[in-house]
């Protein structure tokens, strides 16, 4: 009676882990054999990639993919190609990416040295910034003056580490609050449970667009680190990724990366019509003006 | 893919491999994290499955009263905390409610948490202790009183005995559940398993080996409560009873 739960369930776990499926390791020649390429999206990256609703991904990345697969479309020449969209949370892309689920995930992946050991980047194309949202009304304009103060972030990003590191560097105390989701925090922000808000500028930016009243709110202070944000694939399949490259590449040097960053940060998107208002930051520029795939680290070292 | 279980011994600013695994002066290794944040999911969930057992007694009771008042006000309870998802009551206790009564901002969401989960939990005792005390044949009832028994003697000596020694079965899963439950806790910012789990898994990019780990502290947790249960329930058999060798 004692040991058989204990046996069974260890059974079903050991089953399950076992089910893991080992990776293809030509990307190009497996779209081209299943005549498909499966895309990782996300559900709620800001305008990077989001969901409409009934399976429709929107974003600057997400469109970005789609125009990638169809050059791989005309590289491979077929004359039908599926695009699969297959939704990836944080806790998922890098095992679906490993496992061949997905083929290329474009969504807000950070280019960092750990993940570089699971799986390989494409060029960098946008480069997020970490920051931090007031109250327009709280006279606060560096981090500062956040000593003490109760900070907001997201539970499930790397601004609470760099948060960590901040506090370390400067001897500061913030005292933190987690939000289950960005929304989350920015109702911890609205609604004075917190006196800032940290995260990526982007999803600030949008949050506060789509808040009832935009102006009580406002980006300040110094910009706590940078990441480069870049597509993810599987490692050692240097013919897909040097496909993927130069299709990105093209984007950059016809100007048509920048008119979608302009569609998509500038302009309204749906579903709202608000307008993010986040203008090509310049290390982004300087990220498409020398396209590479470095790391986070690389640029903390400077 | 290969295992990496060394992440466990990072600390978590710098992200260097510590020898020993535990941070020392104020280094913080992911091990270290994990076990805080253990004690966490523990503390929440031992506190309120008090609330939950003592309330939920309560109101158990309260249904089974001959005083139609007093069943209404363990139906209305029951009801209440039975038909609102869980998640939904612990935002109402973190957002809503503080802000109808400025007092609540103050209350550390800690305490806030326990009182969602017990009270959530608390209307499924509630049912478990009426159905207990509805199982016992009405004559044990009439016995006690007409023997010169007070209403609440009689639930003291005659039917709670009984009562409660029928359902501890269905109490033993519902104290697994609120382990379980806990999880929602991360919500609204309290540093325990599930809150870890996602925040190292982001940060190390090892979520495989975190979410093992912390699957395996949810079931130690869960089935050690199982276990604790199992002894309270062989120590009080009673001969003759139901699960009782006679």
């Amino acid at each position: 009676m004692f040991k058989s739960p204990i046996i069974s369930a260890c059974a079903v776990a050991v089953g399950l882990l076992a089910a893991g499926v080992a990776a293809h390791a030509d990307t190009l020649a497996k779209i081209k054999e299943s005549g498909a390429i499966s895309l990782g999206v996300r559900e709620s990256s800001g305008a990077l990639s989001y969901t409409l609703g009934d399976g429709k991904y929107a974003g600057f990345h997400y469109e970005m993919a789609t125009r990638i697969a169809a050059d791989l479309q005309k590289q491979l020449g077929l004359a039908k190609m599926e695009v699969k969209l297959q939704p990836v949370t944080s806790q998922n892309r890098i095992p679906l990416v490993q496992n061949g689920t997905v083929d290329l995930e474009c969504g807000s992946t950070t280019n960092n040295a750990t993940r570089q050991k699971d799986v390989a980047f494409a060029m960098t194309t946008y480069m997020e910034e970490v920051r931090i949202a007031v109250k327009a009304n709280s006279g606060i304009t560096a981090i500062a003056q956040l000593n003490g103060k109760n900070v907001a972030t997201t539970t499930g990003t790397t601004s609470i580490q760099t948060l960590r590191r901040n506090e370390r560097a400067t001897g500061m105390d913030f005292k933190e609050i987690f939000g289950k989701d960005h929304a989350d925090s920015f109702l911890l922000l609205e609604s004075g449970r917190a006196d800032a808000f940290v995260m990526d500028g982007q999803i600030l930016a949008g949050n506060i667009a789509r808040a009832k009243s935009p102006a009580d709110f406002r980006i300040v202070g110094e910009v706590l680190s940078v990441e480069p944000i870049a597509c993810m694939m599987r490692r050692d399949d240097p013919a897909f990724k040097r496909a993927v490259d130069s299709s990105i590449q093209a984007m950059i040097k016809s100007g048509d990366l920048a008119k979608l960053y302009d569609k998509w940060f500038m302009q309204p998107i749906a579903p709202t019509n608000t307008r993010v208002g986040l203008a090509l930051s310049e290390a982004t520029k300087t990220a498409w003006a020398s396209p590479n795939d470095k790391p986070m680290e690389d640029f903390a070292k400077k | 893919m290969a295992w990496d279980w060394q992440v466990f011994c990072k600390e978590t600013t710098s992200g260097d491999v510590v020898a020993s695994c535990f941070g020392k002066g104020g280094d913080i290794t992911y091990l270290d994290w994990m076990l805080s944040a253990w004690g966490w999911t523990l503390g929440v969930a031992v506190l309120a499955l008090v609330v939950a057992m003592l309330v939920g007694s309560l109101m158990g009771i309260l249904r089974t009263a001959p005083d139609k008042r007093l069943v209404f006000i363990g139906n209305a309870w029951t009801e209440l905390f039975r038909n609102i998802p869980l998640l939904v009551q612990v935002f109402l206790w973190y957002h809503v409610l503080p802000s109808i009564f400025l007092s609540l901002r103050g209350v550390p969401s800690f305490v806030l948490v326990v009182f969602a989960l017990g009270f959530f939990t608390s209307a499924r005792i509630s049912e478990q202790v009426k159905a207990g005390i509805q199982s016992l044949p009405t004559g044990q009832r009439y016995a006690g009183l007409a023997v010169g028994l007070t209403l609440a003697q009689t639930y003291r000596y005659v039917l709670l005995p009984m009562a409660f020694r029928i359902v501890i079965p269905p109490l033993t899963s519902e104290s697994m559940n609120i382990v379980k439950n806990s999880s929602v806790a991360f919500a609204v910012s309290v540093v325990e398993l599930t809150m870890f789990a996602m925040q190292a898994g982001e940060e190390t990019s090892r979520n495989i080996e975190v979410y093992l780990a912390v699957t395996g502290l949810y079931f130690i947790s869960a089935f050690a409560i199982n276990r604790v249960m199992l002894g309270v329930e062989n120590r009080v058999r009673v001969p003759g009873m139901i699960g009782g060798k006679a």
